[in-house]
């Protein structure tokens, strides 16, 4: 179908072509399957992407209501990032954001990593497990979250009856309460995406040839200096980029923090996109709400290029 | 000591070291799988065993959730149920033990469709641009190809809400709110960064000679392209399209606020299943299991292309 229409552009341009010019247009004709080729991405992300990415820009210096499209818009300056910049609350939105990327990073890698280790030493099955372990990860993290705010109803859930067969703590509201909330997002990521880090561990290890370890050998080295001297600086790419993509993911968290805890109790879950859709489509600020996009998008921006430095020193 | 010092040799991991690592992994397996488990017995529980105390194991299953998921129910008195007469179907006979009527089919087929019809159209734009984006970027000189690169994946560093600001107002003035083909472009262009560097790593892996040799055998450079390269990057195509698929299938935060009636995905929509005195437990989990069954078997069906794909193709094996 398309490729058809494709081709016979392609016949239509060659019988176009006087023979003699032939070899020069070659080299053209390279050139424009090369843009011909690309810009129909290029277009689309420039509209969808680029233009919008510039008009965030623009209404974060206006104090524009989308709610209102009558009103007259106000170039305002900088007070918008003022006011973010200035004000509490959107600091303690930046701190539960922290907390739970460093939590879900901390626990995921280290619970990814333990069980790499254990899938390589390649016991029989490991294959079919691992495949098992893998699931949770593709899920839609919104029904994700939509299906674990059942698994923690405190009298009735699962999560709160298992955790009480080991030790009698009493029911569990983990949603309604204010100590426990964070700890429940961190657990569902972290149920949701060890699995993420332990495959591209998993990765890491495969990549190791087996000959380190024989030399290692050769020369006594012990369990724990293998780990340290061979493992860990050959993996340690691999984890490095496994937490640029989830840290990437977990700082913008929404979907699944939404559907459990809509950023509750109070404001003790409500991670910065939470607060950003808050303000953009319920209180309809959207020239503030653009300021603090911009805002996230810098710090996303920032903190990732100072990782991938790090990340290409580790590398190399 | 002899077990603990061959511990890191490849493939030479004593029995005992591998009972070990066995029991851990196949432990974290089965605990990880308790909420998925959990969730599709629920979708065959009636909603008082949903609720119950201590949560029952055991329970006998019932297609009421499933029912409820499909239909809308009203209340009714005993005696204009008996003025229906008996029953028609097995699923009016479920409903009607409960003291309701089927009042019309619900919206979750619809939802459905819609999940569908978006995810295959922005997956299938997303793979056809990609496809010819990732060929350019892999064969010809570009211009600025590796800021061009990058330019794309830093698109996915936008936080989906921020995103979702300025195509709002966007989309309000060239009247694609709350339309598929609106919600098929916005996920074209989120799944084309992915899709790029996805396939130009597929691209990179063909030898161009066999491109090289097809021009010197009188192909054109297109003929070349659809006739060599592209049956060769079949398998990436199919791999790069699933993933597509599933990002598609499970977006969220765009859906809720692009979408309200017409073209709203599944997502949004299961969380407000409501049944009478709150959520209904069991269609809630019937929904859930009926939407993430398609994408359990993807995962199973990709696994060994999982790697590539989550993480842009930057590891490939």
């Amino acid at each position: 179908m398309s490729g058809g229409a494709m081709e016979s552009v392609a016949d239509a341009a060659a019988r176009a072509t006087p023979k003699r010019m032939a070899g020069r247009l070659r080299g053209l004709s390279d050139r424009a399957i090369a843009w011909l080729f690309i810009s129909p991405t290029i277009v689309l992300l420039l509209a969808i992407n680029i233009f919008p990415l510039l008009w965030t820009v623009y209404l974060s210096f206006t104090n524009y209501r989308a709610n209102q499209p009558g009103r007259e818009v106000k170039w305002i300056g900088t007070r918008n990032y003022e006011r973010l910049l200035g004000s509490e609350d959107v600091w303690g939105y930046m701190q539960a954001t922290a907390h739970f990327l460093v939590w879900t990073m901390v626990l995921q890698v280290v619970i990814g990593l333990g069980l790499a280790l254990l899938i390589n030493r390649g016991f029989r099955t490991s294959g079919f497990w691992t495949t098992v372990i893998l699931i949770p990860m593709m899920l839609s993290p919104a029904v994700v979250g939509t299906f674990w705010t059942y698994l923690y109803q405190p009298q009735t859930g699962i999560f709160s009856y298992i955790i009480n067969t080991f030790a009698e703590v009493g029911a569990l509201n983990m949603i309604g309460s204010v100590s426990l909330a964070p700890w429940a997002i961190v657990i569902v990521d972290t149920w949701m995406w060890t699995p993420y880090i332990m495959l591209l561990c998993l990765a890491g290890l495969r990549s190791i040839p087996p000959y380190l370890y024989e030399a290692a050998e050769i020369d006594r080295a012990n369990a724990l200096q293998k780990f340290w001297y061979i493992t860990l600086p050959r993996i340690l790419p691999f984890l490095m980029l496994a937490v640029l993509f989830r840290g990437i993911e977990n700082f913008k968290m929404f979907d699944m923090v939404v559907e459990l805890t809509s950023g509750g109790p109070g404001s003790t879950t409500e991670l910065a996109s939470i607060n950003l859709k808050r303000e953009a489509f319920e209180k309809w600020r959207t020239g503030y709400a653009s300021a603090f996009a911009v805002i996230l998008f810098v710090t996303v921006f920032g903190l990732a290029s100072i990782y991938v430095k790090a990340l290409n020193r580790v590398r190399s | 000591m002899s077990a603990r010092s061959t511990a890191y040799s490849v493939g030479e991991s004593s029995t005992r070291t591998k009972w070990i690592a066995a029991v851990l992994v196949i432990g974290y397996a089965l605990v990880a799988m308790i909420p998925l488990v959990w969730i599709g017995m629920t979708g065959f529980k009636s909603p008082p065993d949903s609720i119950a105390y201590p949560p029952k194991v055991f329970f006998e299953p019932t297609l009421e959730g499933y029912v409820n998921l499909f239909t809308t129910r009203s209340r009714q008195t005993d005696e204009y149920i008996e003025s229906l007469g008996p029953p028609q179907t097995w699923y009016d006979e479920l409903v009607r033990e409960r003291n309701m009527v089927i009042t019309g089919p619900s919206r979750f087929a619809d939802r459905y469709k819609n999940s569908i019809v978006i995810g295959f159209g922005s997956t299938f734009l997303a793979v056809f641009l990609g496809t010819l984006a990732a060929y350019g970027f892999s064969r010809f000189k570009v211009p600025l190809k590796d800021d061009l690169l990058f330019f794309i994946l830093s698109t996915r560093m936008m936080p989906p809400i921020a995103v979702a600001i300025p195509i709002f107002l966007m989309y309000r003035e060239l009247g694609l709110s709350d339309t598929a083909l609106g919600m098929i472009l916005l996920y074209t262009a989120v799944n084309l960064s992915l899709a790029v560097w996805l396939l130009k790593g597929f691209v990179d892996e063909i030898p161009r000679e066999y491109e090289e040799a097809a021009v010197v055998d009188g192909y054109t450079r297109f003929q070349a392209f659809y006739k060599v390269v592209l049956p060769q990057m079949r398998s990436g195509i199919a791999a790069t399209a699933i993933f597509c698929l599933i990002f598609a299938w499970n977006e969220y935060a765009f859906a809720l606020l692009l979408t309200s009636g017409e073209a709203q995905t599944a997502p949004p929509f299961i969380p407000i299943i409501i049944g009478e005195g709150g959520l209904d437990w069991p269609a809630v989990a019937a929904g859930t299991t009926v939407f993430l069954l398609p994408v359990v078997i993807f995962t199973v069906l990709l696994r060994n292309q999982l790697l590539r794909g989550i993480t842009f193709g930057a590891i490939r094996k």
